[in-house]
Protein backbone atom coordinates (compact mmCIF):
# COMPACT_ATOMS: atom_id res chain seq x y z
CA UNK A 1 0.00 0.00 0.00
CA UNK A 2 2.80 2.22 0.70
CA UNK A 3 4.45 1.80 -2.50
CA UNK A 4 0.83 2.87 -4.07
CA UNK A 5 0.95 5.79 -2.03
CA UNK A 6 4.43 7.10 -2.59
CA UNK A 7 3.17 6.58 -6.23
CA UNK A 8 0.63 9.16 -5.59
CA UNK A 9 3.14 11.08 -3.82
CA UNK A 10 5.17 11.82 -6.64
CA UNK A 11 3.02 12.30 -9.55
CA UNK A 12 1.11 14.82 -7.22
CA UNK A 13 4.89 16.41 -6.94
CA UNK A 14 5.64 16.89 -10.10
CA UNK A 15 2.11 18.01 -11.39
CA UNK A 16 2.33 21.06 -8.59
CA UNK A 17 5.12 22.61 -9.91
CA UNK A 18 5.65 24.07 -13.39
CA UNK A 19 8.58 22.13 -14.84
CA UNK A 20 6.21 19.03 -16.39
CA UNK A 21 4.32 21.88 -18.46
CA UNK A 22 7.54 24.19 -19.21
CA UNK A 23 9.25 20.75 -20.65
CA UNK A 24 6.58 19.27 -22.25
CA UNK A 25 5.61 22.94 -24.28
CA UNK A 26 9.19 22.85 -25.16
CA UNK A 27 9.27 19.30 -26.69
CA UNK A 28 6.17 20.29 -28.45
CA UNK A 29 7.80 23.34 -30.05
CA UNK A 30 11.10 21.62 -30.98
CA UNK A 31 8.99 18.29 -32.42
CA UNK A 32 7.04 20.97 -34.07
CA UNK A 33 9.39 22.94 -35.79
CA UNK A 34 11.60 19.51 -37.02
CA UNK A 35 9.03 17.63 -38.40
CA UNK A 36 6.84 20.28 -39.79
CA UNK A 37 9.90 21.70 -40.68
CA UNK A 38 11.90 19.13 -42.06
CA UNK A 39 8.74 17.23 -43.53
CA UNK A 40 7.75 20.39 -45.93
CA UNK A 41 11.65 20.74 -47.18
CA UNK A 42 11.63 16.68 -47.54
CA UNK A 43 8.42 17.21 -49.66
CA UNK A 44 9.71 19.93 -51.32
CA UNK A 45 12.77 18.37 -52.28
CA UNK A 46 10.79 14.90 -53.60
CA UNK A 47 8.91 17.51 -55.91
CA UNK A 48 12.01 19.06 -57.13
CA UNK A 49 14.72 16.92 -57.28
CA UNK A 50 16.72 18.51 -59.69
CA UNK A 51 16.85 21.98 -57.81
CA UNK A 52 17.59 19.68 -54.57
CA UNK A 53 20.26 18.42 -56.27
CA UNK A 54 22.06 21.11 -57.22
CA UNK A 55 22.03 23.00 -53.59
CA UNK A 56 24.38 20.60 -53.01
CA UNK A 57 22.23 17.45 -50.63
CA UNK A 58 22.73 14.32 -51.94
CA UNK A 59 19.77 13.07 -53.68
CA UNK A 60 17.05 10.93 -51.24
CA UNK A 61 16.95 7.42 -52.09
CA UNK A 62 13.86 6.25 -53.93
CA UNK A 63 13.11 3.89 -51.43
CA UNK A 64 13.40 5.77 -48.30
CA UNK A 65 10.26 6.43 -46.75
CA UNK A 66 9.52 9.63 -45.14
CA UNK A 67 6.63 9.84 -43.29
CA UNK A 68 8.47 7.28 -40.62
CA UNK A 69 11.62 9.41 -40.67
CA UNK A 70 9.63 12.06 -40.24
CA UNK A 71 7.02 11.20 -37.28
CA UNK A 72 10.29 9.58 -35.76
CA UNK A 73 11.66 12.75 -34.60
CA UNK A 74 9.42 12.67 -31.74
CA UNK A 75 11.87 10.22 -30.19
CA UNK A 76 15.11 11.16 -32.00
CA UNK A 77 15.02 14.25 -31.18
CA UNK A 78 12.48 15.24 -28.18
CA UNK A 79 14.55 12.15 -25.91
CA UNK A 80 15.82 14.86 -24.47
CA UNK A 81 13.01 16.17 -22.20
CA UNK A 82 12.11 12.91 -20.84
CA UNK A 83 15.59 12.67 -19.73
CA UNK A 84 15.50 15.94 -17.94
CA UNK A 85 12.69 15.43 -16.43
CA UNK A 86 13.28 12.25 -14.80
CA UNK A 87 16.46 13.61 -13.41
CA UNK A 88 14.67 17.00 -12.18
CA UNK A 89 12.47 14.57 -10.36
CA UNK A 90 15.34 13.37 -8.56
CA UNK A 91 18.00 16.15 -8.43
CA UNK A 92 15.20 18.79 -7.23
CA UNK A 93 14.55 16.84 -4.35
CA UNK A 94 18.36 17.98 -3.01
CA UNK A 95 18.05 21.01 -4.92
CA UNK A 96 15.01 22.58 -2.66
CA UNK A 97 15.96 20.54 0.72
CA UNK A 98 12.50 18.14 0.45
CA UNK A 99 13.98 14.80 0.90
CA UNK A 100 13.71 15.48 4.88
CA UNK A 101 9.63 15.80 4.57
CA UNK A 102 10.08 13.34 2.19
CA UNK A 103 11.71 10.54 4.02
CA UNK A 104 9.81 11.69 7.15
CA UNK A 105 6.47 10.93 5.18
CA UNK A 106 8.42 7.82 3.87
CA UNK A 107 11.36 6.50 5.93
CA UNK A 108 12.07 3.42 3.46
CA UNK A 109 13.72 5.29 0.66
CA UNK A 110 14.05 2.58 -1.63
CA UNK A 111 10.17 2.94 -2.19
CA UNK A 112 10.38 6.32 -2.64
CA UNK A 113 13.09 6.19 -5.13
CA UNK A 114 11.39 3.25 -6.67
CA UNK A 115 7.87 5.46 -7.17
CA UNK A 116 9.94 7.90 -8.66
CA UNK A 117 11.18 5.63 -11.21
CA UNK A 118 7.83 4.12 -11.82
CA UNK A 119 6.10 7.68 -12.27
CA UNK A 120 8.58 8.69 -14.43
CA UNK A 121 7.94 5.55 -15.93
CA UNK A 122 4.16 6.58 -17.04
CA UNK A 123 5.07 10.02 -17.48
CA UNK A 124 8.07 9.60 -20.07
CA UNK A 125 5.22 7.84 -21.85
CA UNK A 126 2.73 10.61 -21.53
CA UNK A 127 5.88 12.93 -22.97
CA UNK A 128 5.80 10.58 -25.63
CA UNK A 129 2.04 10.52 -26.30
CA UNK A 130 2.20 14.82 -26.64
CA UNK A 131 6.08 14.37 -28.64
CA UNK A 132 4.23 11.54 -31.27
CA UNK A 133 0.95 13.81 -31.54
CA UNK A 134 2.72 16.83 -32.66
CA UNK A 135 5.29 14.99 -34.85
CA UNK A 136 2.55 13.19 -36.61
CA UNK A 137 0.05 16.48 -36.84
CA UNK A 138 2.97 18.80 -38.37
CA UNK A 139 4.90 16.14 -40.66
CA UNK A 140 1.68 14.74 -41.89
CA UNK A 141 0.34 18.58 -42.35
CA UNK A 142 3.52 19.09 -44.04
CA UNK A 143 3.68 15.75 -46.86
CA UNK A 144 0.16 16.48 -47.11
CA UNK A 145 0.75 19.84 -48.42
CA UNK A 146 3.47 18.39 -50.88
CA UNK A 147 0.48 15.42 -51.92
CA UNK A 148 3.12 13.18 -50.50
CA UNK A 149 1.99 9.92 -48.96
CA UNK A 150 1.50 10.43 -45.12
CA UNK A 151 0.92 6.56 -44.39
CA UNK A 152 -0.81 7.12 -41.53
CA UNK A 153 -3.03 3.91 -42.81
CA UNK A 154 -0.26 1.60 -42.04
CA UNK A 155 -0.11 -0.43 -39.17
CA UNK A 156 4.06 -0.13 -39.68
CA UNK A 157 3.49 3.42 -38.68
CA UNK A 158 1.51 2.77 -35.75
CA UNK A 159 3.56 0.45 -34.42
CA UNK A 160 6.63 2.71 -34.62
CA UNK A 161 4.67 5.39 -32.83
CA UNK A 162 4.45 2.74 -30.25
CA UNK A 163 8.00 1.77 -30.04
CA UNK A 164 8.60 5.35 -30.00
CA UNK A 165 6.17 5.94 -26.62
CA UNK A 166 7.62 3.05 -25.39
CA UNK A 167 11.44 4.85 -26.08
CA UNK A 168 10.58 8.09 -24.35
CA UNK A 169 8.64 6.06 -21.20
CA UNK A 170 12.43 4.67 -20.71
CA UNK A 171 14.11 7.76 -21.12
CA UNK A 172 12.96 9.12 -18.21
CA UNK A 173 14.02 6.49 -16.54
CA UNK A 174 17.39 7.01 -17.48
CA UNK A 175 16.69 10.26 -16.08
CA UNK A 176 15.90 8.99 -12.75
CA UNK A 177 19.29 7.08 -12.66
CA UNK A 178 21.33 9.83 -13.87
CA UNK A 179 19.57 12.06 -11.18
CA UNK A 180 20.45 9.90 -8.21
CA UNK A 181 23.55 9.43 -9.91
CA UNK A 182 24.30 12.76 -9.85
CA UNK A 183 22.60 14.73 -7.67
CA UNK A 184 23.59 17.85 -8.11
CA UNK A 185 21.05 19.84 -10.63
CA UNK A 186 23.17 22.06 -12.63
CA UNK A 187 25.42 19.05 -13.03
CA UNK A 188 22.71 16.56 -14.08
CA UNK A 189 21.15 18.97 -16.50
CA UNK A 190 24.76 19.68 -18.26
CA UNK A 191 25.37 16.39 -18.87
CA UNK A 192 21.97 15.05 -20.26
CA UNK A 193 22.77 18.27 -22.41
CA UNK A 194 26.60 18.17 -23.34
CA UNK A 195 25.64 13.63 -23.87
CA UNK A 196 22.46 13.90 -25.95
CA UNK A 197 23.64 16.97 -28.36
CA UNK A 198 27.57 16.42 -28.39
CA UNK A 199 29.15 13.56 -26.77
CA UNK A 200 26.68 10.67 -28.09
CA UNK A 201 26.35 11.66 -31.52
CA UNK A 202 30.10 12.31 -32.09
CA UNK A 203 30.66 8.62 -30.45
CA UNK A 204 27.49 7.36 -32.82
CA UNK A 205 30.11 8.64 -35.48
CA UNK A 206 33.70 7.19 -34.66
CA UNK A 207 32.50 3.93 -33.63
CA UNK A 208 30.75 3.29 -36.62
CA UNK A 209 33.84 3.62 -38.42
CA UNK A 210 35.02 0.42 -37.13
CA UNK A 211 33.28 -2.50 -37.19
CA UNK A 212 34.09 -3.85 -33.67
CA UNK A 213 33.72 -0.08 -32.26
CA UNK A 214 30.64 -0.38 -34.37
CA UNK A 215 29.14 -3.69 -32.50
CA UNK A 216 29.63 -1.68 -29.42
CA UNK A 217 28.63 1.73 -30.62
CA UNK A 218 24.97 0.31 -30.92
CA UNK A 219 24.67 -0.23 -26.73
CA UNK A 220 25.06 3.57 -26.85
CA UNK A 221 21.62 4.68 -25.50
CA UNK A 222 20.91 7.19 -28.28
CA UNK A 223 21.88 4.36 -31.10
CA UNK A 224 19.56 1.24 -28.89
CA UNK A 225 17.12 4.13 -29.04
CA UNK A 226 16.69 4.52 -32.84
CA UNK A 227 16.77 0.57 -32.60
CA UNK A 228 14.09 0.59 -30.52
CA UNK A 229 11.97 3.08 -32.82
CA UNK A 230 13.29 1.77 -35.89
CA UNK A 231 13.97 4.96 -37.86
CA UNK A 232 15.89 7.43 -37.53
CA UNK A 233 17.48 10.63 -39.16
CA UNK A 234 20.63 10.12 -37.20
CA UNK A 235 21.12 6.53 -38.09
CA UNK A 236 20.48 7.82 -41.94
CA UNK A 237 23.05 10.20 -41.34
CA UNK A 238 25.68 8.68 -40.38
CA UNK A 239 27.99 7.40 -42.28
CA UNK A 240 28.56 3.37 -43.23
CA UNK A 241 26.32 1.02 -42.61
CA UNK A 242 26.22 1.00 -38.96
CA UNK A 243 24.91 -2.38 -36.97
CA UNK A 244 21.53 -1.76 -35.04
CA UNK A 245 20.33 -4.11 -32.44
CA UNK A 246 16.64 -5.47 -32.90
CA UNK A 247 13.98 -3.04 -31.68
CA UNK A 248 13.04 -4.99 -28.77
CA UNK A 249 17.05 -5.73 -28.04
CA UNK A 250 17.31 -1.48 -28.05
CA UNK A 251 14.73 -1.71 -25.47
CA UNK A 252 16.16 -3.81 -23.34
CA UNK A 253 19.63 -1.86 -23.84
CA UNK A 254 17.64 1.54 -22.21
CA UNK A 255 15.83 -0.56 -19.80
CA UNK A 256 18.81 -1.78 -18.83
CA UNK A 257 20.76 1.56 -18.45
CA UNK A 258 17.56 2.98 -16.61
CA UNK A 259 17.54 0.32 -13.87
CA UNK A 260 21.14 -0.41 -13.25
CA UNK A 261 21.87 3.71 -12.88
CA UNK A 262 18.94 3.97 -11.07
CA UNK A 263 20.39 0.68 -8.61
CA UNK A 264 23.65 2.24 -8.18
CA UNK A 265 22.37 5.87 -7.26
CA UNK A 266 19.91 4.17 -4.87
CA UNK A 267 23.34 2.30 -3.06
CA UNK A 268 24.95 5.43 -2.72
CA UNK A 269 23.73 9.29 -3.18
CA UNK A 270 20.26 8.17 -2.13
CA UNK A 271 21.45 6.37 1.10
CA UNK A 272 23.55 9.10 2.00
CA UNK A 273 22.67 10.98 5.33
CA UNK A 274 20.26 13.94 5.40
CA UNK A 275 21.69 17.47 6.33
CA UNK B 1 -5.99 13.08 24.97
CA UNK B 2 -3.13 11.51 22.71
CA UNK B 3 -1.26 8.87 24.12
CA UNK B 4 2.68 10.32 23.85
CA UNK B 5 5.51 8.27 23.66
CA UNK B 6 8.96 8.27 25.31
CA UNK B 7 12.02 9.42 22.96
CA UNK B 8 14.95 7.58 23.94
CA UNK B 9 18.37 8.19 23.34
CA UNK B 10 20.82 5.80 24.29
CA UNK B 11 24.37 5.85 24.00
CA UNK B 12 24.42 7.92 20.58
CA UNK B 13 27.25 8.95 18.78
CA UNK B 14 27.72 10.05 15.16
CA UNK B 15 31.51 10.94 13.41
CA UNK B 16 31.54 12.98 10.48
CA UNK B 17 34.54 11.91 8.63
CA UNK B 18 36.97 12.59 11.94
CA UNK B 19 34.69 15.40 13.40
CA UNK B 20 32.96 13.47 16.24
CA UNK B 21 29.56 15.62 16.13
CA UNK B 22 27.62 13.41 19.18
CA UNK B 23 29.24 11.75 21.78
CA UNK B 24 28.12 9.11 23.31
CA UNK B 25 24.81 10.35 24.27
CA UNK B 26 21.90 9.56 26.26
CA UNK B 27 18.74 11.00 27.43
CA UNK B 28 15.19 10.20 27.87
CA UNK B 29 12.33 12.36 26.88
CA UNK B 30 9.00 12.31 28.75
CA UNK B 31 5.61 12.27 27.08
CA UNK B 32 3.21 15.34 28.82
CA UNK B 33 5.71 17.56 29.11
CA UNK B 34 7.76 20.17 26.91
CA UNK B 35 11.47 19.58 26.96
CA UNK B 36 13.81 21.83 25.80
CA UNK B 37 17.20 20.75 23.99
CA UNK B 38 19.74 22.75 24.73
CA UNK B 39 23.16 24.18 23.88
CA UNK B 40 25.18 25.91 21.91
CA UNK B 41 25.42 26.15 17.91
CA UNK B 42 27.20 23.23 16.90
CA UNK B 43 26.46 21.50 20.06
CA UNK B 44 25.14 18.76 18.28
CA UNK B 45 21.09 19.27 18.40
CA UNK B 46 20.56 19.02 15.11
CA UNK B 47 22.24 16.21 14.47
CA UNK B 48 21.06 14.37 17.10
CA UNK B 49 17.39 15.11 15.83
CA UNK B 50 18.47 14.15 12.50
CA UNK B 51 19.51 10.44 13.55
CA UNK B 52 16.66 10.31 16.25
CA UNK B 53 14.26 10.62 12.28
CA UNK B 54 16.37 8.54 10.39
CA UNK B 55 18.42 11.13 8.40
CA UNK B 56 21.42 10.37 9.39
CA UNK B 57 22.93 7.25 10.39
CA UNK B 58 24.29 7.17 13.82
CA UNK B 59 28.20 5.74 14.34
CA UNK B 60 26.66 4.02 17.23
CA UNK B 61 23.81 3.66 20.08
CA UNK B 62 20.23 3.87 19.10
CA UNK B 63 17.13 6.81 19.05
CA UNK B 64 13.79 5.23 19.29
CA UNK B 65 10.43 6.85 19.95
CA UNK B 66 8.96 4.22 22.60
CA UNK B 67 11.84 1.09 21.25
CA UNK B 68 11.21 1.26 17.65
CA UNK B 69 13.54 3.21 15.58
CA UNK B 70 11.81 5.85 12.91
CA UNK B 71 11.81 3.81 10.07
CA UNK B 72 10.32 1.09 11.65
CA UNK B 73 7.16 3.20 12.51
CA UNK B 74 3.87 1.58 11.28
CA UNK B 75 2.37 4.97 10.29
CA UNK B 76 5.04 7.70 10.88
CA UNK B 77 3.76 10.75 10.37
CA UNK B 78 0.77 9.79 12.74
CA UNK B 79 3.33 8.93 15.53
CA UNK B 80 5.85 11.66 15.14
CA UNK B 81 5.42 15.28 13.73
CA UNK B 82 8.97 16.87 12.94
CA UNK B 83 9.91 20.48 11.96
CA UNK B 84 13.77 20.50 11.50
CA UNK B 85 14.50 23.53 9.00
CA UNK B 86 12.05 25.33 6.86
CA UNK B 87 13.11 24.24 2.88
CA UNK B 88 10.38 23.96 0.63
CA UNK B 89 10.03 23.74 -2.95
CA UNK B 90 9.54 27.85 -4.08
CA UNK B 91 7.00 26.75 -6.87
CA UNK B 92 4.51 24.72 -4.47
CA UNK B 93 2.01 26.30 -3.02
CA UNK B 94 1.89 25.79 1.23
CA UNK B 95 -1.13 23.99 0.65
CA UNK B 96 0.28 21.33 -2.10
CA UNK B 97 2.94 21.14 -0.32
CA UNK B 98 0.99 19.47 2.32
CA UNK B 99 -1.25 17.29 -0.07
CA UNK B 100 2.16 15.97 -1.20
CA UNK B 101 2.94 14.47 2.07
CA UNK B 102 -0.70 13.68 3.10
CA UNK B 103 -0.62 11.57 0.21
CA UNK B 104 2.54 9.80 0.76
CA UNK B 105 1.62 9.21 4.10
CA UNK B 106 -2.25 8.38 4.03
CA UNK B 107 -3.78 10.83 5.31
CA UNK B 108 -6.97 12.13 4.94
CA UNK B 109 -7.06 15.21 2.15
CA UNK B 110 -9.26 16.94 5.15
CA UNK B 111 -6.23 17.41 7.48
CA UNK B 112 -4.76 19.68 4.92
CA UNK B 113 -6.90 22.96 5.56
CA UNK B 114 -7.30 21.87 9.32
CA UNK B 115 -3.36 22.24 9.94
CA UNK B 116 -3.41 24.98 7.87
CA UNK B 117 -6.19 26.94 9.63
CA UNK B 118 -4.26 25.47 13.20
CA UNK B 119 -1.02 27.41 12.01
CA UNK B 120 -2.78 30.58 11.42
CA UNK B 121 -1.74 30.78 7.05
CA UNK B 122 -4.69 29.47 5.79
CA UNK B 123 -5.54 32.40 4.00
CA UNK B 124 -1.96 32.25 2.46
CA UNK B 125 -2.18 28.93 1.46
CA UNK B 126 -2.39 28.70 -2.67
CA UNK B 127 0.44 31.45 -2.66
CA UNK B 128 3.84 30.00 -3.83
CA UNK B 129 5.93 29.39 -0.95
CA UNK B 130 8.85 31.00 -2.74
CA UNK B 131 7.29 34.19 -1.23
CA UNK B 132 6.64 33.34 2.10
CA UNK B 133 8.39 35.18 5.13
CA UNK B 134 10.59 33.27 7.16
CA UNK B 135 7.98 33.16 9.65
CA UNK B 136 5.37 31.68 7.19
CA UNK B 137 8.02 29.52 6.39
CA UNK B 138 8.25 28.28 9.83
CA UNK B 139 4.43 28.39 10.48
CA UNK B 140 4.33 26.23 7.37
CA UNK B 141 6.44 23.44 8.44
CA UNK B 142 4.81 23.62 11.67
CA UNK B 143 1.96 22.55 9.65
CA UNK B 144 3.58 19.61 8.45
CA UNK B 145 4.42 18.13 11.57
CA UNK B 146 0.58 18.57 12.76
CA UNK B 147 -0.98 16.97 9.54
CA UNK B 148 -1.00 13.11 11.16
CA UNK B 149 -2.39 14.35 14.24
CA UNK B 150 0.68 12.79 16.40
CA UNK B 151 1.25 11.92 20.24
CA UNK B 152 5.22 13.53 19.51
CA UNK B 153 6.37 16.22 18.29
CA UNK B 154 10.10 17.12 17.48
CA UNK B 155 10.84 20.87 16.14
CA UNK B 156 14.32 22.32 15.43
CA UNK B 157 14.78 25.81 16.45
CA UNK B 158 11.03 26.44 15.46
CA UNK B 159 11.28 30.30 17.14
CA UNK B 160 14.40 31.26 14.59
CA UNK B 161 12.93 33.75 12.87
CA UNK B 162 9.53 34.83 14.08
CA UNK B 163 8.55 37.84 14.95
CA UNK B 164 7.41 38.59 18.85
CA UNK B 165 3.88 38.15 18.06
CA UNK B 166 5.13 34.72 16.84
CA UNK B 167 7.39 34.00 19.27
CA UNK B 168 4.24 34.60 21.89
CA UNK B 169 2.07 32.44 19.79
CA UNK B 170 4.21 29.15 19.65
CA UNK B 171 4.99 29.16 23.66
CA UNK B 172 1.58 28.92 23.80
CA UNK B 173 1.19 26.42 20.79
CA UNK B 174 3.95 24.17 22.66
CA UNK B 175 2.01 24.47 25.90
CA UNK B 176 -1.50 23.13 24.25
CA UNK B 177 0.30 20.57 22.82
CA UNK B 178 2.05 19.11 25.58
CA UNK B 179 -0.93 19.68 27.77
CA UNK B 180 -2.61 17.18 25.35
CA UNK B 181 -0.64 14.66 26.69
CA UNK B 182 1.97 14.93 23.83
CA UNK B 183 6.01 14.41 23.54
CA UNK B 184 7.09 17.75 22.67
CA UNK B 185 10.38 17.92 21.91
CA UNK B 186 12.17 21.52 21.01
CA UNK B 187 15.85 23.02 20.36
CA UNK B 188 16.93 26.09 20.50
CA UNK B 189 20.75 27.48 21.21
CA UNK B 190 18.86 30.31 24.05
CA UNK B 191 17.71 28.99 26.79
CA UNK B 192 15.72 32.38 27.47
CA UNK B 193 14.25 31.44 24.30
CA UNK B 194 12.49 28.69 25.21
CA UNK B 195 12.45 28.86 29.46
CA UNK B 196 8.96 30.59 29.64
CA UNK B 197 7.51 27.30 27.17
CA UNK B 198 9.49 24.19 28.53
CA UNK B 199 9.30 21.99 31.49
CA UNK B 200 12.25 19.96 31.51
CA UNK B 201 15.86 20.84 29.67
CA UNK B 202 18.29 18.27 28.49
CA UNK B 203 21.56 20.76 27.84
CA UNK B 204 24.62 19.26 25.89
CA UNK B 205 27.50 20.84 24.37
CA UNK B 206 30.27 19.52 22.06
CA UNK B 207 28.30 16.65 21.68
CA UNK B 208 28.16 15.80 25.35
CA UNK B 209 25.15 15.62 27.89
CA UNK B 210 25.69 18.16 30.15
CA UNK B 211 22.58 18.15 32.30
CA UNK B 212 19.26 16.70 32.20
CA UNK B 213 16.07 17.09 33.98
CA UNK B 214 13.40 19.73 35.46
CA UNK B 215 14.50 23.30 35.02
CA UNK B 216 13.21 23.96 38.50
CA UNK B 217 16.57 21.65 39.16
CA UNK B 218 18.10 23.86 37.39
CA UNK B 219 17.00 27.33 38.77
CA UNK B 220 17.82 26.05 42.19
CA UNK B 221 21.45 25.00 40.90
CA UNK B 222 21.63 29.05 39.68
CA UNK B 223 23.79 29.96 42.99
CA UNK B 224 21.38 32.71 44.46
CA UNK B 225 22.75 36.01 45.27
CA UNK B 226 21.93 39.43 46.23
CA UNK B 227 23.45 43.02 45.52
CA UNK B 228 23.79 45.47 47.65
CA UNK B 229 25.17 48.90 47.43
CA UNK B 230 25.98 52.09 49.52
CA UNK B 231 27.12 55.19 48.79
CA UNK B 232 30.18 54.77 51.63
CA UNK B 233 31.44 51.45 49.71
CA UNK B 234 34.15 51.34 52.19
CA UNK B 235 31.99 50.95 55.29
CA UNK B 236 29.81 48.53 53.67
CA UNK B 237 32.62 46.32 52.63
CA UNK B 238 33.36 46.49 56.27
CA UNK B 239 29.92 45.71 57.59
CA UNK B 240 29.92 43.07 55.29
CA UNK B 241 32.99 41.19 56.67
CA UNK B 242 31.46 42.08 59.99
CA UNK B 243 28.62 39.57 58.91
CA UNK B 244 31.14 37.04 57.48
CA UNK B 245 29.34 37.35 53.90
CA UNK B 246 31.16 36.44 51.10
CA UNK B 247 31.16 39.16 48.59
CA UNK B 248 33.13 40.42 44.88
CA UNK B 249 32.40 43.92 44.01
CA UNK B 250 31.00 44.89 40.50
CA UNK B 251 30.51 47.72 38.18
CA UNK B 252 26.65 48.09 40.32
CA UNK B 253 27.54 47.36 44.21
CA UNK B 254 28.48 44.41 45.54
CA UNK B 255 27.27 40.87 45.04
CA UNK B 256 26.96 39.42 48.16
CA UNK B 257 26.89 35.45 48.44
CA UNK B 258 23.78 35.35 50.25
CA UNK B 259 20.49 34.33 48.89
CA UNK B 260 18.65 36.16 51.35
CA UNK B 261 18.13 39.91 51.14
CA UNK B 262 16.81 40.77 54.32
CA UNK B 263 20.14 39.33 56.02
CA UNK B 264 22.54 41.15 53.98
CA UNK B 265 20.24 44.42 54.98
CA UNK B 266 20.55 43.04 58.37
CA UNK B 267 24.25 43.25 58.30
CA UNK B 268 24.40 46.94 56.73
CA UNK B 269 22.10 48.28 59.48
CA UNK B 270 24.14 46.52 62.43
CA UNK B 271 27.28 48.62 60.85
CA UNK B 272 25.25 51.36 60.25
CA UNK B 273 25.76 52.04 56.89
CA UNK B 274 23.44 53.72 54.22
CA UNK B 275 22.01 51.19 51.75
CA UNK B 276 21.43 52.55 47.92
CA UNK B 277 20.21 49.34 47.03
CA UNK B 278 19.09 46.14 48.13
CA UNK B 279 17.52 43.49 45.92
CA UNK B 280 18.49 39.72 44.64
CA UNK B 281 19.95 38.98 41.79
CA UNK B 282 18.10 38.64 38.73
CA UNK B 283 17.25 35.08 37.83
CA UNK B 284 20.35 33.03 37.28
CA UNK B 285 19.34 30.88 35.00
CA UNK B 286 20.99 31.99 31.69
CA UNK B 287 24.08 32.29 33.50
CA UNK B 288 23.93 29.01 35.05
CA UNK B 289 23.17 27.26 31.67
CA UNK B 290 26.41 29.11 30.19
CA UNK B 291 28.36 28.02 32.88
CA UNK B 292 27.36 24.14 32.49
CA UNK B 293 27.80 24.32 28.97
CA UNK B 294 31.16 26.63 29.07
CA UNK B 295 32.43 24.75 31.81
CA UNK B 296 31.69 21.59 29.60
CA UNK B 297 33.75 23.22 26.70
CA UNK B 298 36.57 24.38 28.86
CA UNK B 299 37.04 21.11 30.71
CA UNK B 300 37.49 19.56 26.99
CA UNK B 301 39.44 22.66 25.57
CA UNK B 302 42.34 22.29 28.76
CA UNK B 303 42.45 21.04 31.80
CA UNK B 304 41.56 23.25 33.89
CA UNK B 305 37.78 22.90 35.16
CA UNK B 306 37.63 26.29 36.67
CA UNK B 307 33.70 27.43 36.54
CA UNK B 308 33.22 30.50 34.88
CA UNK B 309 32.11 33.11 37.02
CA UNK B 310 29.48 35.33 35.61
CA UNK B 311 28.94 38.56 37.02
CA UNK B 312 26.06 39.09 33.98
CA UNK B 313 23.09 39.90 36.82
CA UNK B 314 24.80 43.01 37.33
CA UNK B 315 22.25 45.57 36.44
Amino acid sequence: MSVIRALASEFRKVFTTRMWWLLALLLVGYVAFLAGGFGAFLGWAVENPDAAANTGNTQLPPSMRLAPLIYSFASSIGYVFPVLLGALAVTGEFRHKTLTPTFLAEPHRSVVLGAKFVSELLLGAGFGVIAFLTSVGTGAAALAAFGLDTELGEPDTWALVGRGVLAMALWATIGVGLGSLVPNQVAAIVIVLAFTQFIEPILRLAASLNDITATIGQFLPGAASDALVGASFDSIASVGAAESLDWWQGGLVLLAIGVVATLIGGATTWRRDVT
Amino acid sequence: MKSGIPIEISGLSKQFGHVTAVDDLSFTVEPGRVTGFLGPNGAGKTTTLRVLLGLVRATAGTATFGGAPYRDLPKPLETVGAALDANFHPGRTARSHLKVYATAAGLPPARVPAVLEQVGIAEFADRRVGGYSLGMRQRLSLAYTLLGDPGVLVLDEPINGLDPEGIKWIRGFLQHLAQDGRTVLVSSHLLSEVQQSVDDVVIISRGRLVRSGPLSNLELDASPRTIADSPDRLRLAAALDQAGLEYTEGRNGFIVVEPDPGRVGHAAFVGGVELSALHRLRSGLEESFLSLVNGETNALADDEATPVVVDGGEV
